[in-house]
């Protein structure tokens, strides 16, 4: 499995990692983005644009599905259980719900080392738990397109390594957050 | 123990100690958390484990072992699950103007808000109901598995500091009057007026188990159910379907859906967005 997460700000860069992507690419994909708790379907509209893969807001026990990208819902804090994902309303994690750590930390738990950790932009802490979570379980790999989570997320992980992705460069990509 | 199986993940080493943990809470406080979702559950028991100041969960288990109180603010941690007046405004405008309109149709009507916490939503069922002119012939059941929370929800007194986005909230959800002329205001809590309560009826039942009891034209169990594996949402599905009058009504959470459940063909989707069903079959 794939976990992705990011702020609002990283919607470009997102977009522009799964535009490459065909539509046989047979790893799931979970996504957090920072959002307001009201926000609408409109992120779905605009992510699906000119991407192959289906991209959907996850209901609580959705299967986990391959060619599918995973979209965690506001307001709710998405998780990776065996086979399908779950939701919670439980308290902000890192101020946020939503959380990252929450993804990441239970795909580590389910996915071990077939899990793999992209953080875009970050405006907090969010993210660097889970990203050191996924990195324990061995060959877990986290990237950043952001320089101060990337180092946030690389020093508490310890060893991790980061890299720029190549979309960074990429003329539409954003990194604001 | 029987037969339940806790489905934990294949990669998580903390796994044993969390099957250990749940046995004991089964043994010792007869709580069967086996059959909740595993992710979220192993969350909220890491939660605990820091707040009670311990290192792992093996040695919070440990702990309740010998200690009651940590045993018992270990299964409040684990089943209490937070909510908002008027949470998801969209969800109260959808009753008032589709399902007000056929409630008016009934002469008396039973509704049963399914693990009600603190009572909340109860009290914004209350509101809406005694809006439109219907809270004279209802009964609203609201239960709970933990008697803490079910006391707070017989209070009626809330925090004052929500109070704010709970009238953005009945605002957002067309209520017709002003938000706080339905409580007295005492330093830190709001005071929910005691009429609001007359035809609540507060019970302790435990959707893990516990059988159906009255038959309803409206469920709501919002969020609750997301704590639950599939198995055991099965089992509260089948308990809410035998407890539903034919055309009687069912909300769910706004990211939950019927759609995964054997149940799904006996009901028709009133509103796809707001997860509102209707019992046809």
């Amino acid at each position: 499995m794939i976990v992705i997460g990011g702020s609002l700000g990283s919607m470009a860069a997102l977009h522009t990692i799964l535009r490459d992507l065909p539509k046989s690419f047979s790893r799931p994909i979970a996504v957090v983005l920072h959002r307001h708790k009201d926000s609408d379907d409109a992120l779905m509209t605009i992510l699906q644009r000119d991407i192959a893969l289906t991209v959907r807001e996850v209901v609580d026990k959705e299967p986990i599905q391959l060619c599918c990208v995973h979209i965690a819902p506001s307001d709710y804090h998405l998780l990776v259980e065996t086979m399908c994902f779950s939701l919670s309303t439980d308290e902000p994690v890192q101020f946020a719900r939503p959380s990252i750590d929450v993804l990441f930390e239970s795909a580590a738990d389910v996915y071990g080392s077939e899990a793999i950790a992209i953080i875009l932009t970050g405006a907090n802490r969010d993210g660097a738990a889970g990203a050191r979570e996924i990195r324990r379980r061995e060959r877990g790999h986290a990237e950043s397109g952001d320089p101060g989570c990337a180092r946030r997320a690389d020093s508490s992980s310890r060893g991790d390594w980061t890299s720029p992705h190549r979309s960074c460069s990429h003329p539409h990509s954003t990194f604001q957050t | 123990l029987n037969a339940v199986k806790l489905e934990s993940p294949p990669n998580d080493p903390e796994a044993p100690d969390i099957r250990l943990l749940l046995e004991t809470l089964y043994n010792e406080a007869g709580v069967d958390f086996r059959s909740y979702a595993y992710s979220s559950l192993k969350r909220r028991i890491l939660v605990r484990v820091q707040r009670e100041n311990v290192g792992s969960i093996s040695d919070l288990q440990k702990l309740v072992q010998r200690n009651p109180d940590v045993m018992e603010r270990l299964v409040a941690g684990l089943t209490i699950h937070v909510t908002a007046m008027f949470r998801d405004p969209a969800f109260y405008r959808l009753m008032r103007h589709e399902v007000v309109p056929v409630l008016r149709t009934y002469p008396f009507l039973r509704f049963w808000v399914a693990g009600c916490s603190t009572g909340e939503e109860v009290y914004s069922l209350a509101i809406l109901l005694q809006e439109e002119g219907l809270y004279q012939r209802s009964r609203i059941y609201a239960t709970d598995l933990n008697e803490t929370v079910l006391g707070k929800a017989r209070r009626g007194i809330f925090p004052l500091a929500a109070m704010q986005e709970y009238t953005r909230n009945y605002q957002k959800a067309e209520g017709l009057r002003s938000f706080a002329s339905y409580y007295t205001a005492d330093n830190d809590f709001a005071i929910f007026r005691p009429e609001l309560r007359e035809n609540m009826i507060f019970a302790a039942h435990n959707l893990v188990g516990d059988a159906s009891f009255n038959e309803f034209h409206g469920i709501f169990c919002r969020n609750v159910l997301i704590y639950f594996n599939r198995t055991l949402q099965e089992r509260v599905h089948r308990l809410f379907y035998d407890s539903l009058l034919t055309f009687g009504y069912l909300g769910l959470g706004r990211s939950e859906t019927i759609r995964f459940t054997p149940h799904a063909s006996s009901y028709a989707e009133i509103n796809a967005q707001e997860k509102l069903y209707r019992k046809i079959a």
